[in-house]
């Protein structure tokens, strides 16, 4: 089907790829159906565009991409709104909040998540009751911390991080 | 809106399985115990206003972010 957007024109979009939001982002509660758009461009952060809304688009993010450890527990009213039925088929995202005049500064609110059931297309924003997910987490300033622990994990393990780039690189090559 | 008069330890019921309790009571304070099914999520008020208020400040991020995946290769 085509959608109208204003910041990337009309798109066309298989109707599988459309998620659904029965109750709706907080705030936003009339819209419920979206589509991630995938642009390599802007990676990790990517796009959550409303199909009803031309003007209304999220940017959001994979928490693990700046903590490893993100995980959720969702309560058994998230389960039955998402229809989930195990938890390899929900997909986590957060989104992203960035200044205009200063990007370095984004954010990235763990404690309200986007949690999608990837079966059914079905999601929801769950309000996380971990205390340590906080509205607002710095995604840069978390992202450079976790790749210094892992530097450090991996310094102890004698596995320098430069070789390991090259072995993904002439991997790379290898798959061409 | 129904309003109801309660006294400290005195309770009202939501439906069947919703109890609140007053706890304490204090000039400017009152303290509730709640005791709800495991289903039922209970919060602060302040926390659903600020994830919509969140939500408002991302839907109006930049028009455009492909400059800003440079910054996750630092």
């Amino acid at each position: 089907m085509n959608i109208n957007t204003s910041r990337f024109g009309e798109l066309e979009v298989p109707a599988e790829d459309i998620i659904t939001f029965p109750l709706g982002i907080l705030g936003f509660d009339k819209t419920s159906r979206y589509v991630i758009l995938n642009d390599p461009a802007t990676e990790p952060l990517r796009w959550l565009q409303s199909v009803d809304n031309k003007d209304l688009a999220f940017v959001i993010i994979d928490p693990l991409r700046f903590r490893s450890e993100y995980t959720l527990d969702l309560s058994d009213e998230d389960v039955l709104d998402l229809k989930l039925s195990a938890p390899e088929e929900a997909i986590l995202y957060a989104i992203v909040v960035i200044p205009k005049d200063n990007p370095e500064k984004m954010t990235a609110n763990l404690q309200g998540p986007i949690v999608i059931n990837a079966n059914l297309m079905r999601a929801k924003q769950v309000i996380s009751t971990n205390s340590s997910h906080k509205l607002k987490h710095f995604i840069l300033e978390e992202m450079k911390a976790m790749l210094a622990t892992t530097q450090k994990r991996l310094g102890k393990l004698g596995v320098k991080l430069n070789r390991r780039e090259s072995t993904t690189k002439s991997t790379d090559e290898e798959a061409r | 809106m129904l309003v109801l008069t309660r006294k400290k330890n005195q309770k009202i019921m939501i439906g069947d399985d919703i109890e609140i309790t007053i706890v304490d009571i204090r000039s400017e304070q009152i303290k509730l115990g709640i005791n709800a099914p495991n289903h039922i999520k209970v919060f602060r008020k302040e926390v659903y206003d600020a994830i919509q208020e969140e939500n408002k400040a991302a839907a109006s991020s930049p028009e455009d972010i492909k400059g800003l995946s440079d910054l996750f290769k630092g």
